[in-house]
């Protein structure tokens, strides 16, 4: 079992009268890869900041190898930070701003002088320490504040949405190589973002925030396949949500059909939500199947066709590589592995 | 919005308190001033009263009043007619001749306005440089008298006062999103008929800036009055330096200042309201 | 780029005609301070007879001095005040902010004459002599907007982030302020600055009231004078003050420039 090391306790902040996070307790291990992850104003950048120190929490606590440092200011963590918009000093080239750090405690020139072009060669960026950091472009940008924040070899980075600004294709770049680095350093990486498809490849665990609270803690797998409730479900990739009972472990029942399933655990005649994610469900003949209905809408999404199918209770999202003709009339299938049961959530 | 307190207190401090003591001070010591009594030699009297803001309305004044408001607002009408065909050009011009009209238009507004205004002395008094254009142009035989008149006043406001204006329009055209008017002219407006649905319309905002930029000044600047208009032209500034030089009423000095204030608030509240802008376009001149 | 129109030719003679009676009693005041005859009709002969009558004028060296004194030390002490204001402020999170940059603003909204009558009464009432003291309070009273409008302006373009990320890479909330703000703020200090200089050597209307009988600026001397009686003396150091003029306004285009150029690097590295 790796270590703790920072744990979060009932921490609460409030801006003005504005309650952004409402009791988050979350512990982060050694060399870890954790992501919160959650909508724009879930309190996610919130939660970052007071663990990086730039705001104190209402109420609650931080620990840091078992002692309390909300009140420690930021220049005295073992933390440092990759901004959203990266921060680079403007007057200063990519050599002196990585070394800003390393210059505020003294360190010898020839030292820092080494430091610094080991960083460069980490990120890639090797025989840039002249040049003018406003004119590098956004990789590059980037990858000057990671190495601006790594050569202070601290125990955690924070990154706040620090691929938000890059285009599509540097971005799928810059988390392989963010990754790789993190695996390289081995110290632990929090990383905020909005992003689902970005939390689900890089991180080790990610944690699912919404209204300033902790929906769900897990691995990328686990969020996926296992969502705990309809946000979770609905944030991370697209499902069919459906609403219904279960009648007993392993039996659950929806859209007035009865169905196997792998879940238990739940009083008996719970009303639940099961979810089906569109990608589990196949388009078979009618009679092979208990959910009939027509399809209505066909979309080629490159790899799968999205099918829209109208049942009689609802209409259901399909991903398959199947195609079927609009109006036909078709039977969908699930294995009792597809259906996840979650509780269901108050209005949200 | 999300800034922990980091020393800022001590950064903000001397400001608070120069602001505290000199600003806001002498603003508030001077509305408790409009409400106290003159004694007849030097000095005032503490006893509240509203004697002060009565005597505004006193005949003697009003003509102070009507002359100066009347001076104000000729010379902000023009001002208006002149600059914003300024502004309005000016913004319509290629990046790089906006810079030069730029610096253009802020070159005279750095050098001491006493210099510019001297130079219109030069020009238009009895001898001067116009007369003796138009003379040899045999155009007049007798000289104009113009400086020491009330035109050479308005044209000493309009010198003054035009570059604010310019500049207001200025920045509310640049602002401009000229797609929008050819948006219209496309969906069939004319060309005025565009111009006064849209340009004009969202170029207002610097209009009226430039209005209450000019239109305050215009009351208060009496030195203007003083050197082109000789002792014939009396502003409500000139009848305030007056009492509070040699007719050494301060009340009523401090009454009148109080007045022109609160109508200069007005004017801005009322700029306000009908922009929703919070603050004066072209203002921070940059 | 921009979509702008061509101008019409009425635009143009319009602009051109405006621009020459900006320029025209300036260049006036010019030229006849190079000319030989003391009637300001026609131009006779080129002489600096004016120039030497000027610097033999010791009341008038005085004032010139006076007002370089002033002006100096009241645009130090408003940049210093304005500085720290601007940043103290977007700092703060207190109700009264609004407030105070609204007050602090208003010496420039206030229009002079009140201002100055405003602050004759209040030193009188404090028993403060006239002189250059009253002189330094009033002009850094009307300074101060100047610098901190501009400064303000300057943090508002600039993101937050880069003070955090000082303080995360293990700087004190006074070395952030050294290294990352103060720097990033000079040009704004600056050009601030020479504006609130240009001010001050510029002000009449307020200086007339709080000046007292025995100290004189330049700007008050020039306004007697034009007052009293117009001699080409006026036309000489009208034409002096232009030049001091026309060199802070080039010191100050040529700071904006820098800022601007920073301000281009930027975009094209976006």
């Amino acid at each position: 079992m790796k270590n703790k090391l920072i744990e979060l306790k009932d921490l609460t902040k409030n801006f003005d009268d504005q309650q952004v996070l409402r009791g988050i307790n979350l512990d982060i291990y050694e060399n870890e890869f954790l992501t919160l992850l959650g909508p724009s104003g879930c309190g996610k950048t919130t939660t970052l900041r007071i663990i990086a120190g730039f705001d104190e929490p209402s109420s609650g606590q931080v620990l840091f190898n078992g002692i309390e440092i909300s009140k420690v200011p930021p220049y005295k963590r073992e933390i440092n930070t990759v901004f959203q918009k990266y921060a680079l000093f403007p007057y200063l080239n990519v050599a002196d701003n990585i070394a800003f750090g390393l210059n505020l405690k003294k360190m010898d020139k020839s030292v820092i002088a080494q430091k610094v072009s080991r960083m460069l060669k980490m990120v890639g960026l090797e025989g840039f320490e002249k040049r003018d950091v406003t004119l590098l472009s956004g990789g590059q940008q980037q990858r000057v504040a990671i190495a601006r924040a790594l050569v202070n070899e601290p125990k955690v980075l924070l990154l706040d949405e620090p691929l938000g600004a890059l285009d599509a294709k540097i971005r799928k770049q810059m988390q392989t190589e963010l990754k790789k680095i993190q695996r390289e350093v081995g110290i632990t990486f929090i990383y905020v973002t909005h992003d689902q498809e970005e939390a689900l490849s890089m991180s080790d665990a990610v944690v699912v925030m919404n209204n300033g609270e902790i929906q769900q803690i897990g691995s990328p797998t686990d969020i996926y396949n296992e969502p705990e409730n309809r946000f979770v479900a609905d944030f991370i990739g697209e499902s069919n949500i459906i609403e219904g009972h279960m009648i007993k472990d392993f039996l659950v029942e929806f859209d007035g059909y009865t169905f196997e399933c792998v879940d238990k655990g739940f009083p008996e005649n719970e009303e639940i939500e099961v979810v089906l994610r569109p990608e589990d469900l196949d388009i078979v003949e009618p009679d092979k199947a208990q959910i009939t209905g027509v399809v209505k809408n066909v979309t080629f999404k490159g790899v799968h066709y999205e099918i829209i199918v109208e049942t009689e209770s609802r209409t259901y999202m399909v991903h398959t590589t199947d195609y079927a003709e609009v109006g036909r009339k078709v039977g969908l299938s699930f294995g009792p592995e597809d259906i996840h049961v979650m509780w269901k959530m108050g209005a949200y | 919005m999300r800034r922990p307190k980091n020393g800022g207190v001590w950064m903000i401090l001397p400001l608070y308190l120069f602001t505290i003591v000199f600003v806001a001070g002498p603003l508030l010591y001077v509305l408790a001033l409009s409400f106290a009594k003159a004694n007849d030699g030097y000095g005032v009297t503490w006893a509240f009263n509203l004697e002060n803001y009565k005597r505004i309305l006193d005949p003697v004044y009003q003509n102070t009043f009507k002359q100066s408001f009347q001076l104000a607002l000729t010379s902000t009408v023009l001002n208006c007619l002149i600059g914003y065909p300024f502004g309005y050009f000016m913004a319509r011009l290629p990046e790089k001749k906006k810079k030069h009209a730029m610096i253009g238009l802020m070159l005279p507004f750095w050098v001491n306005s006493l210099i510019r205004l001297y130079g219109w002395i030069i020009i238009l008094q009895k001898k001067g440089l116009l007369n003796h254009l138009l003379k040899s142009l045999h155009l007049i035989d007798k000289p104009l008298k113009i400086l020491y008149s009330y035109p050479a006043v308005v044209i000493g406001m309009l010198y003054v006062l035009f570059p604010f204006m310019a500049l207001s329009v200025y920045s509310s055209a640049e602002k401009l999103d000229w797609s929008l008017v050819e948006a219209a002219r496309d969906l069939g407006a004319s060309k005025t008929k565009a111009f006064w649905t849209v340009t004009f319309r969202l170029t207002l905002p610097g209009l009226l800036s430039g209005v209450i930029l000019t239109f305050i000044p215009s009351m208060g600047l009496f030195f203007i009055a003083d050197i082109l208009g000789g002792n014939k032209i009396v502003l409500v500034g000139s009848l305030i330096q007056e009492q509070m030089t040699r007719g050494s009423n301060w009340p009523f000095a401090a009454a009148l200042a109080v007045v022109l204030l609160i109508l200069t608030t007005l004017m801005i509240m009322l700029y306000r309201k009908i922009t929703n802008a919070k603050q004066l376009e072209g203002v921070g001149w940059e | 780029m921009s979509r702008v129109k061509k101008n019409s030719k009425f635009a143009s003679v319009y602009m051109g005609i405006l621009f020459f009676l900006m320029y025209l009693p300036i260049g006036v005041v010019i030229v006849f301070s190079f000319n030989e005859s003391k009637l300001p009709v026609a131009f006779t002969g080129f002489s600096t007879v004016w120039y030497e009558k000027l610097f033999n004028n010791h009341a008038m060296m005085e004032a010139l001095r006076n007002s370089l004194i002033l002006g100096a030390l009241s645009t130090f002490i408003s940049a210093v005040i304005g500085t720290l204001g601007a940043v103290g402020l977007s700092k703060i999170r207190w109700r009264s902010k609004g407030a105070m940059e609204y007050i602090s603003i208003l010496p420039l909204m206030i229009p002079e004459i009140i201002l100055g009558m405003v602050l004759m009464a209040f030193f009188y009432m404090m028993g403060l002599p006239f002189g250059m003291l009253t002189l330094l309070i009033g002009h850094t009273i009307f300074c101060v907007p100047y610098i901190l409008m501009e400064v303000k302006a300057r943090l508002a373009g600039m993101d937050p982030a880069l003070e955090e990320a000082a303080r995360d890479l293990g700087a004190t909330p006074f070395r952030a302020f050294l290294d990352i703000t103060l720097p990033l703020c000079m040009p704004a200090v600056l050009s601030g600055s020479l504006l609130a200089f240009a001010m001050s050597m510029d002000d009449v209307v307020i200086s007339i009231f709080i000046n007292g009988p025995k100290v004189s600026t330049l700007p008050i001397k020039v306004y007697t004078q034009i007052k009293t009686g117009v001699t080409p003396e006026i036309n000489a150091l009208c034409t002096i003050m232009l030049a001091v003029t026309l060199l802070i306004l080039g010191l100050y285009s040529l700071v904006k420039r820098i800022n601007q150029g920073e301000k281009t690097d930027e975009k094209q590295a976006h």
